[in-house]
């Protein structure tokens, strides 16, 4: 199925938007962290969908979908939680460098149960959390991304890259947290 | 932390999305830099926890009936075809120099075109495109073990690369290319001033099979099979040269 996509065929609704229905529920779950909010705005992504089919030229279908599901989220922000799109995160306070040896790390980060990583996804600023959850979950290229978050490839790379400095930041600091309290070894 | 000059670097490299000279260089740079491949190493580990962390979101059961329910019924507006991939443009490309050559020199007799004939106009195409500043190649390399593994992953066959510097034919890059509806391997070749572009794709059954010499718009066509797959080499050199370097190719 998915090497069919963006072929260039275009069909039905049907064939080309809804065979990436998961993919726009995972998205729009990660965006707005809530299944129940997720599941609205995929339904309203997909009738938006719907409506501006007529003019969807063939190409990347998923992109495509994930886009509208994209900027749904966002207007969902904007009316119901502004708060979010304006969080900005401290880089430089938070991302106090590690002294330990390059790639010592590794063997921590390998051990990060799917809670731990969970968590420090959700805690990520929105643009942060869209840019990892396309990349890593949903297995897109810069391309892609740039595509559905309306950016140049060269800001999905460092967007990329500050994200998962980040990602990586949350999760020594959590596994740090947790050895001091005694629940890891 | 990476070094300095490659932080930005770092992340394209790793998702493998830098262009091919780059990707050549940055993997030259991590065998001497031990930062970058600490770095590179702490990526893959959190790949790797991300993805067995199974955290894909599926839909729920019910919310595609619900979709199905709320969207108007009976109304299925069809979009316009119109293809837009970039392979395609190109095939456009190429369609539109076949047009023009129909049109104009009637170089092929026989309009309406055989299979074969197409598939040595797009080489043709192909060809002088290459020849374009900037377009002849996406891996610039002398060295028959950087040009080989480059293609690994990105075509689902293993091309022969072979260096002929020694014999006058030094392989100076290769990319990805498309030939009758297939990914191809175009290897690039130089013989004094002059660029040959062979082009190679397995054999097929139902595969066009391409006349053994041929000259279209002035440039020379060798084609051979050979271990199960078809090569082709374009060139403006001449064509004893070609037969030439397809024996050695060969060999």
């Amino acid at each position: 199925m998915e090497e069919k996509r963006g072929s260039g065929q275009v069909g039905s609704f049907e064939q080309v938007v809804l065979p990436h229905l998961d993919a726009a529920y995972n998205l729009a779950r990660w965006l707005v962290r809530n299944p129940h909010d997720a599941e609205d705005i995929v339904q309203e992504a997909y009738l938006r969908a719907f409506k501006f089919f007529g003019g969807y030229q063939g190409g990347d279908a998923r992109a495509w979908v994930l886009k509208i599901v994209r900027n749904t989220s966002y207007s969902f922000f904007e009316k119901n939680r502004p708060a979010e799109l304006a969080e900005e995160f401290d880089e430089k306070v938070h991302t106090a460098s590690t002294t330990e040896e390059p790639g010592a790390e590794a063997t921590l980060l390998k051990s990060a149960d799917s809670r731990m990583l969970r968590e420090a996804l959700d805690e990520l600023p929105v643009n942060f959390r869209e840019v990892l959850v396309l990349r890593e979950l949903e297995g897109m290229s810069y391309k892609e991304i740039a595509e559905v978050t309306s950016v140049p490839i060269g800001t999905v790379m460092s967007g990329l890259a500050r994200a998962r400095t980040q990602l990586r930041e949350r999760l020594l600091r959590t596994r740090a947290k947790e050895e001091q309290r005694g629940l890891r070894k | 932390m990476a070094c300095e000059n490659n932080q930005l670097l770092l992340d394209g490299y790793f998702d493998g999305e830098l262009d091919l000279v780059r990707n050549l260089e940055f993997e030259e740079h991590v065998k001497t830099c031990p930062d970058c491949a600490g770095e590179l190493a702490d990526k893959k580990s959190m790949r790797d926890s991300l993805r067995a962390a199974n955290l894909y979101e599926r839909a729920p059961e019910g919310l595609r009936a619900r979709i199905r329910a709320s969207l108007p019924a009976g109304a299925r507006p069809q979009p316009i075809p119109m293809p837009r991939r970039p392979v395609l443009e190109w095939l456009a490309v190429a369609a539109a120099i076949l047009i023009a050559v129909f049109l104009g020199a009637k170089v092929l007799p026989n309009i309406g075109g055989q299979r074969e004939d197409l598939v040595a106009e797009e080489i043709v195409a192909s060809h002088i495109r290459s020849m374009q500043p900037g377009h002849l190649y996406d891996v610039e390399s002398t060295d028959q073990h950087t040009v080989k593994p480059w293609f690994d992953g990105k075509l689902d066959f293993a091309p022969p690369v072979v260096d002929l510097k020694e014999q006058g034919f030094p392989l100076v890059g290769g990319r990805l290319d498309y030939v009758d509806h297939r990914n191809v391997a175009a290897l690039v070749y130089q013989r004094r001033k002059h660029f040959i572009n062979v082009f190679i794709w397995p054999e097929e059954s139902k595969g066009a099979k391409l006349a053994d010499v041929q000259t279209i718009q002035g440039y020379n066509l060798v084609s051979w099979s050979h271990d199960g797959m078809h090569f082709c080499a374009a060139s403006d050199l001449n064509i004893a040269e070609i037969r030439q370097f397809a024996g050695l190719l060969e060999q």
